[in-house]
């Protein structure tokens, strides 16, 4: 009982491309997103916000427009504003929307579902006006709401986009704590041989960096024992800078190193996933199309392992033309015709990867808290309980869960997940593949009684 | 009297009246509801019941449940909803990660 030929969750830039491209091939396809408008995280609110903000926010975010404008096709259904929060087999996705629950039914389906902030559990994170880097550029690009006094903390490309954004709007950052070193630079050209390949990247990062430092704004790399204080907001930073104690006054802080993706939806479907070393995160295993080991079980963008917003696009490009030939909208010829610059393309994008992965490392002060930090944010769970749990016994997160509460909040561990598995797997010493993740089960985001009373077969206009 | 907000908001919708723990407050309408509340110098969402430690918006994605707060009877992450006239925003003190409805 298909509603669609291919149910695509996430209207980013992977979810967007991949419908576009299988609805020109002939495709019907659904797009539910929670959000109330298109664009993913990168670019979120694109059609609203470019005409007011596109200055501030730059040609690489301008652009996304692009991509929204190909979801007005009359096969394609674009459900903003829909949380899924099952996909059961076969695939029928659940969903709530202003209140509502509804139902839809393809035999394909392309998780597009993105990434998420790598956790980084330092002392006093949980303070009111500590968020994520994303959640600042959040709050600059959709609402045009801008942090006067912030600290950034961490390390990486968005860390710099969104504090050369913060110069541009007039509002400098107070300060750029961070946290990878010089050796770490100096690695990532010696041993990747990426440096070549990452130019187009290292040029548009000194380009930020120079607009950084014209702006004056004082930078600390390398810098260790970040400790965030303040009693009922964030009041300041503190920091090791060169064997110097820093203490730095904010009323914001925004923190960052790196994005890992958000696999929750693909382990709901039991989807295997392995620890990807270079990038310390867990990924989805795919073939060369995006398709997982659960057969209609497609996956594109960074929810596959993080590869930035052009890899995003691409990969669902791709995922869309083996979704279209074996409904049979195309032969294998064509398909790998059609496929092969795609393929050259995406290579390209991800060549810069290691680089990048290498020269901004996690945190190490962030991946192996202090005993007395919170990890798991919901139940308020320390470093210190899990390496407890682990004395006691405890080899995997699922069990940690019977042992703390860890994980058991409504953010199902988008937040502690990976802290939880790299600190089992140090204090067992065992492999973080060994060590394995949560199980995740539906519903993926809570549903209230009243959204499951009213949940409904929907009837979309664009089903034959 | 507004307190002092740590954040600058470009934002130029027009008004509309809600309130928060029965004070009113005036909002611009369409606004993300946890930016719009930041804005106007609201830092603390919820305080947490483990603990008593007070929470605001960590992610801004609907990912982390930080932004709870209490709307007309219901329990909502701000960070997911857009301003509307006579919304009644409610900040209770031991408002649980757990008692989430949506
Ligand atoms: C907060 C944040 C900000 C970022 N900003 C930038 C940036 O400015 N520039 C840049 O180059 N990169 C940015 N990134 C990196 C970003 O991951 C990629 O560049 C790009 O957005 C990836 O595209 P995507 O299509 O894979 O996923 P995304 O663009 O993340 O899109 C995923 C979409 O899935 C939706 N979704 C997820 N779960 C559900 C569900 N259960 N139900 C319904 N919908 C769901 C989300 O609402 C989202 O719109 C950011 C990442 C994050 C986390
Ligand atoms: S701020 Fe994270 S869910 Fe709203």
């Amino acid at each position: 009982m298909s509603t669609h030929d291919l149910i695509v969750i996430g209207a980013g830039p992977a979810g967007m491309a991949t419908a576009s491209k299988a609805a020109d091939l002939g495709l019907t396809v659904a797009v539910l997103d929670e959000q109330p408008r298109a664009g993913g995280q990168v670019y979120r609110d694109v059609d609203r916000v470019a005409a007011l903000r596109g200055d501030i926010l730059g040609a690489d975010y301008t652009q996304g427009a692009t991509l929204t404008a190909g979801l007005h096709h009359q096969a394609i259904e674009h459900v903003p504003g829909a949380t899924v929060w099952a996909i059961e087999d076969g695939f029928r996705v659940s969903y709530t929307r202003a209140g509502r629950g509804a139902q839809i039914a393809a035999d394909r389906i392309l998780l597009a579902t993105g990434a998420l902030e790598r956790p980084m559990p330092l002392p006093g994170w949980t303070l009111p006006g500590v968020m994520t880097a994303g959640a600042g550029q959040i709050l600059l690009k959709q609402s045009g709401v801008l942090a006067k006094s912030a600290a950034l903390v961490g390390c990486g490309p968005l860390l710099y986009l969104i504090a050369a954004q913060m110069v541009r709007a007039g509002t400098p950052p107070v300060a750029m704590i961070e946290t990878q070193t010089r050796s770490d630079l100096i690695e990532a050209a010696r041993h990747v041989g990426g440096a070549l390949r990452g130019w187009p990247y290292m040029l548009k990062g000194l380009k930020m960096l120079a607009e950084i430092t014209r702006a004056k704004v004082p930078r600390y790399p390398g810098a260790t024992e970040i400790r965030i204080e303040g009693t009922d907001t964030a009041e300041a930073v503190s920091f090791v800078h060169r064997g110097r104690a820093h203490r730095i006054a904010c009323r914001t802080v925004f923190l960052h190193h790196g994005v890992v993706p958000n696999t929750q939806a693909a382990r709901s479907l039991g989807v295997s996933h392995r620890w990807h070393a270079g990038q310390s995160c867990f990924a989805p295993r795919l073939d060369v199309w995006g398709q997982s080991d659960v057969t209609g079980v497609f996956i594109a963008g960074d929810g596959a392992g993080i590869g930035g917003a052009k890899a995003a696009e691409l990969a669902g490009r791709l995922a869309a033309l083996k979704v279209a030939e074996e409904s049979g909208r195309l032969s294998t010829d064509e398909r790998d015709r059609q496929a092969a610059p795609l393929r050259s393309a995406h290579a390209r994008e991800l060549a810069a990867r290691p680089f990048l992965d290498r020269a901004y490392p996690p945190f190490a002060g962030a991946l192996a808290p202090e005993d007395a930090t919170v990890i798991c944010r919901c139940e308020e769970v320390t470093a210190g309980d899990i390496r407890g749990h682990a004395r006691l016994g405890c080899l995997g997160p699922n069990q940690a869960k019977a042992f703390s509460r860890a994980g058991m909040g409504p953010c199902q561990g988008r937040y502690c997940g990976l802290t939880v598995t790299s600190l089992l797997a140090a204090a067992n010493g065992t492999s973080h593949d060994e060590t394995g993740y949560y199980r995740i089960r539906p519903p993926l985001k809570p549903v209230t009684l009243g959204e499951l009373a009213t949940l409904e077969h929907s009837a979309p206009d664009t089903a034959e | 009297m507004k307190p002092d907000s740590p954040f600058l908001d470009l934002e130029t919708a027009p008004r509309v009246a809600v309130s928060i723990d029965g004070a009113p407050l005036e909002l611009p309408e369409g606004a993300n509801l946890a930016a719009a509340l930041l804005a106007a110098g609201v830092t603390v969402f919820r305080h947490t019941p483990v603990s008593g430690a007070p929470r605001g918006p960590f992610c801004m994605m609907g990912a982390c449940f930080d932004c709870l707060v209490d709307i007309d009877g219901f329990t909502r992450q701000a960070c997911m909803i857009e301003v509307s006239q006579g919304l009644r925003i409610i900040r209770p003190r031991d408002l649980g990660a757990d008692d989430v409805d949506a």
